[in-house]
């Protein structure tokens, strides 16, 4: 009797509907966690080693094979340093900020599709759910800089607000066009409509502009240069985590690269098909050597080709001022993003598109 | 020109900028009043790395204090010591040979060009981009490897002396001097490529920090500081020493007065220098490397003043002598950078902080150089 | 119009510097930087690159020093000193000879002036540069080897 135990209790567990939506959620906090971290690392690594092949040097070098343990060895230091909280300083909102921003970035995943049916959470309205929960962050940031009792931390804090509300505007104006393309705001739909092709083909060139405003007003979002005002590292030395150290400081750098696969991976959903294949319109032959690729690596090529373009930035350009950057979002990729959308309206409602 | 407003008031926002501070390039301190970004006045607060190098060069000799000199503007070491070495030169009324000319104009060019280099990496870096940095070293990074081989060091040279140089130059040194700036003259067109045409730093810098020619004079302005702002005060055409009177190269003089002109002369500089290089490689003469001047040297009494154009501006010596002692009674160096920057707070007046750091970088202050 | 032309004005001058970072990219073979430990065996200094101060020493251990402190009087920083002692030649005279060159490196600027006041050519500096300590005492060197002596010349 014994030995049919186990069978059993997982028969019940097997059957049992609460259990196993218990059991779901349990597992894909899991999943997203290991994500976020395995990501976190992977790419501050990508970046150090992109930053030194475009700037000639050899980049991380000394920890594992090429430097790949680098950021696991940066993060154990990080991991076993003090959390310092300055004196005078708010303590509940220096220690909930961090959090704030951390959970915004992972709670960003749930809509996003990996592969084919491989999705945390098939909402509806996920092109509207994405820049919404990510915005969340603006708020754990005017937090840190606020109770950090600093003057660098707050001005860094209050720019990164004025930047972030602005330049919202100009991401959910880009994402729009997509929506009025396809007449739809889950990602899963949006993805089946890029079978005959991806949008940035599709769509003409309203799409390609389109495109570009996301990328410049999303690397804004996320706070990377040329629009990293809030932590200008030769302005505010950090900006508004300059107080933070240990995990806490942690939290900040990893929900910036979080953010940053986020961004890049809706982008690379929208504009070049996620995890759909590159297909041409009715070549089949071509279509189906294509969809031998499993689309998990479509889905991540694709994101990892944005992310090395917001890096390319990075390593490019220097910093906007903050007048520079709120004229650059309210006199230009506001005004281009409403006309766009209007291009964009009147290609789908003639059926010019492919 | 009024004075500069009192700072400290019980309801002003002050922010201390430095003396830990990733853009002042060393220790200086600058107290900011802001309103928002907008910064209402600076006061730059002095006195955080002094060392006291005039004070101490009264306790050395001739020969001792020259050393000293390169650990003021680091980045203009050679023509500190150049400036030291004349006016002992002049005192002593010592002519030195040609060659020594020569090499001496060779190397304050190089080290114009490495300094300028350095500028322009720190420059971008202020400014946010880290790539010009990196590109700029590489090109330093071959110059200081020359000096390496010519005087043993590559920051805090003592090659110079009263007389001539330490030793002699080592075999081949034109040569691979005339290699490097072909190899130069190709990477200054990248330069251009990453930061001078790039929109955002065009707009980081055009009409930022406005200096006004009667400013500048004013306030003792000099060198690519003064010449971007209309005032022509090359002490390389208007006092010529060793070599430049025989040259042919041009005063860079813009009218702007803001940080964009001052990049630009400093950038068209680099290609004079590199014009000026060319011009001495090819007809080092023979002879020795020193004239004949005792080993320890006594100046007669009096006074006695020597300029250079150093890479921030006009460089003076200034000396006391008793006659009697074989060290100065006193001596004062007149440096550029502490007049440059006595002009900041006129330039960032009504300006945005992040217009303070493009007006700092576009100054090139070398903090040990304004406080000794 | 002029509101076009400085979006294309704008963007082209952005593009032409990602050309360049993007050159670098593809081009990172060319790196400038060196992995210091591992080039130790590579690493050429020029010969007049000044890392300490030494004593020349033939190989019968014999320099050239005869202690008369020009060196010391050279130096701007009181870096060196000089001990000398009495000694009995053959011929029954007295003589100073050189005791101790005790040199302080960590007070030492490398301006080479003392190299260049020696009258008899003793001193020279030379290319090692790895001096890393756990004490600052460790810096204070005697540059004379144990046992040495006086090259005959210059007796």
């Amino acid at each position: 009797m014994l030995h049919i135990l186990p069978l059993l209790f997982f028969q019940y567990f097997t059957t049992n509907p609460e259990l196993i939506l218990v059991l779901k959620v349990v597992l894909s906090i899991v999943a997203v966690i290991s994500l976020v971290a395995v990501l976190g690392l992977f790419l501050i690594y990508m970046e150090r080693k992109v930053a030194a092949a475009m700037q000639l040097r050899l980049g991380p070098n000394r920890v594992g094979y090429i430097g790949t343990l680098q950021t696991m060895a940066d993060t154990l230091k990080l991991l076993t340093k003090e959390g310092f909280t300055p004196g005078e300083s708010d303590k509940f909102m220096f220690f909930l900020a961090p959090v704030i921003v951390i959970t915004s970035a992972v709670l960003a995943f749930a809509p996003i599709p990996f592969a084919k049916g491989y999705q945390f959470w098939n909402l509806e309205i996920g092109v509207f759910y994405v820049p919404a929960v990510a915005s969340i962050s603006v708020i754990g940031v005017l937090m840190g800089g606020w109770a950090s009792n600093n003057k660098y931390s707050l001005i860094g804090a209050m720019r990164s607000g004025a930047q972030i509300v602005s330049y919202e505007l100009s991401v959910g104006l880009s994402l729009v066009s997509i929506v009025v393309l396809t007449g739809s705001m889950n990602f899963t739909t949006i993805i089946m409509s890029q079978e005959n092709g991806w949008w940035i083909f599709k769509g003409h060139i309203p799409v390609v502009i389109s495109f570009v405003i996301f990328l410049i007003a999303s690397t804004a979002e996320i706070n990377r240069t040329p629009f990293d005002l809030s932590e200008a590292e030769s302005e505010l030395t950090a900006g508004f985590h300059t107080e933070y150290s240990g995990i806490q400081l942690a939290m900040f750098l990893l929900a910036e690269y979080v953010n940053m696969f986020v961004i890049s991976a809706v982008a690379a959903t929208l504009y070049f098909g996620g995890w759909m294949p590159l297909h041409i319109g009715h070549w089949e032959a071509f279509n189906h050597i294509m969809n031998f690729i499993p689309g998990v690596i479509w889905f991540v090529g694709k994101t990892l080709f944005v992310i090395f373009i917001i890096m390319w930035f990075r390593w490019t350009f220097p910093r906007l001022r903050i007048d520079q950057l709120l004229n650059l979002e309210w006199k230009y990729l506001m005004p281009i993003s409403l006309v766009n959308l209007l291009l964009v309206t009147i290609i789908t409602l003639m059926g010019w598109h492919f | 020109m009024q004075p500069t407003v009192e700072v400290l008031n019980e309801r002003d926002y002050i922010l201390n900028v430095g003396p830990q501070h990733p853009s002042t390039h060393g220790v200086l301190h600058l107290r900011i009043k802001i309103e928002g970004e907008t910064i209402l006045d600076v006061e730059p607060v002095l006195g955080y790395i002094h060392r006291s190098i005039e004070k101490m060069s009264e306790a050395l000799t001739y020969r001792q204090f020259i050393q000293m000199t390169s650990r003021m503007d680091y980045l203009s070491a050679h023509m500190n010591n150049l400036a030291c070495a004349l006016a002992i030169e002049n005192a002593l009324q010592v002519e030195v040979p040609d060659k020594v000319k020569y090499i001496r104009t060779i190397l304050c060019e190089l080290t114009r060009l490495a300094s300028h280099q350095l500028w322009w990496a720190a420059n971008g870096l202020d400014l946010g981009a880290v790539t010009p940095f990196f590109l700029a070293f590489r090109d330093r990074e071959a110059i200081t490897d020359i000096f390496e081989e010519v005087c043993g060091s590559r920051l805090t040279m003592n090659y110079i002396v009263p007389g001539g140089l330490m030793e002699d130059v080592p075999e081949g040194f034109a040569d691979k001097i005339k290699t490097y700036l072909d190899t130069f003259e190709r990477t200054l067109s990248e330069y251009d490529q990453l930061l001078t045409g790039n929109e955002i730093f065009r707009g980081r810098n055009i009409g930022v920090g406005v200096l006004t020619k009667e400013e500048a004079l004013a306030y003792g302005c000099t060198g690519p500081v003064a010449r971007a702002s209309g005032l022509s005060c090359d002490v390389r055409k208007w006092f010529p020493y060793e070599m430049y009177d025989k040259l042919s190269f041009e005063e860079i003089i813009l009218t702007e007065g803001d940080s964009y002109a001052r990049y630009k002369v400093r950038i068209a500089e680099m290609y004079q220098s590199i014009k000026i290089l060319r011009q001495l490689l090819d007809g080092i003469p023979e002879g020795d490397f020193q004239a004949k001047v005792k080993k320890i040297i006594k100046l007669p009494a009096g006074e006695f003043y020597q300029r250079v154009e150093t890479a921030r501006g006009e460089f003076g010596v200034y000396i006391v002598s008793d006659g009697k002692s074989s060290s100065p009674y006193r001596i004062k160096f007149r440096s550029p950078g502490l007049s440059n920057l006595a002009a900041l707070p006129f330039m960032t007046k009504g300006a945005k902080i992040g217009d303070l750091i493009a007006v700092m970088a576009s100054l090139d202050l070398v903090i040990p150089d304004i406080d000794r | 119009m002029g509101y076009f032309k400085d979006i294309y004005v704008a963007v082209s001058s952005m593009l032409e510097g990602m050309k360049l970072t993007g050159r670098n990219f593809l081009h990172f073979r060319k790196y400038l930087t060196q992995e210091y430990p591992e080039n130790r065996d590579s690493l050429v200094l020029s010969p007049r690159f000044k890392g300490e101060l030494i004593l020349k020493h033939t190989l019968e251990n014999e320099h050239r020093c005869t202690g008369c402190s020009a060196c010391e009087l050279a130096c701007p920083n009181g870096t060196i000193r000089i001990i000398s002692k009495r000694e009995e030649t053959a011929d029954g005279k007295s003589k100073k000879r050189l005791d101790a060159f005790v040199w302080q490196h960590a007070m030492c600027t490398f301006c080479a002036l003392c190299v260049d006041a020696c009258p008899t050519d003793a001193l020279k500096m030379d290319q090692a540069f790895e001096f890393a300590v756990t004490d600052r005492a460790m810096l204070m060197k005697k540059l004379n080897k144990e046992g040495s002596n006086l090259v005959e010349e210059l007796k």
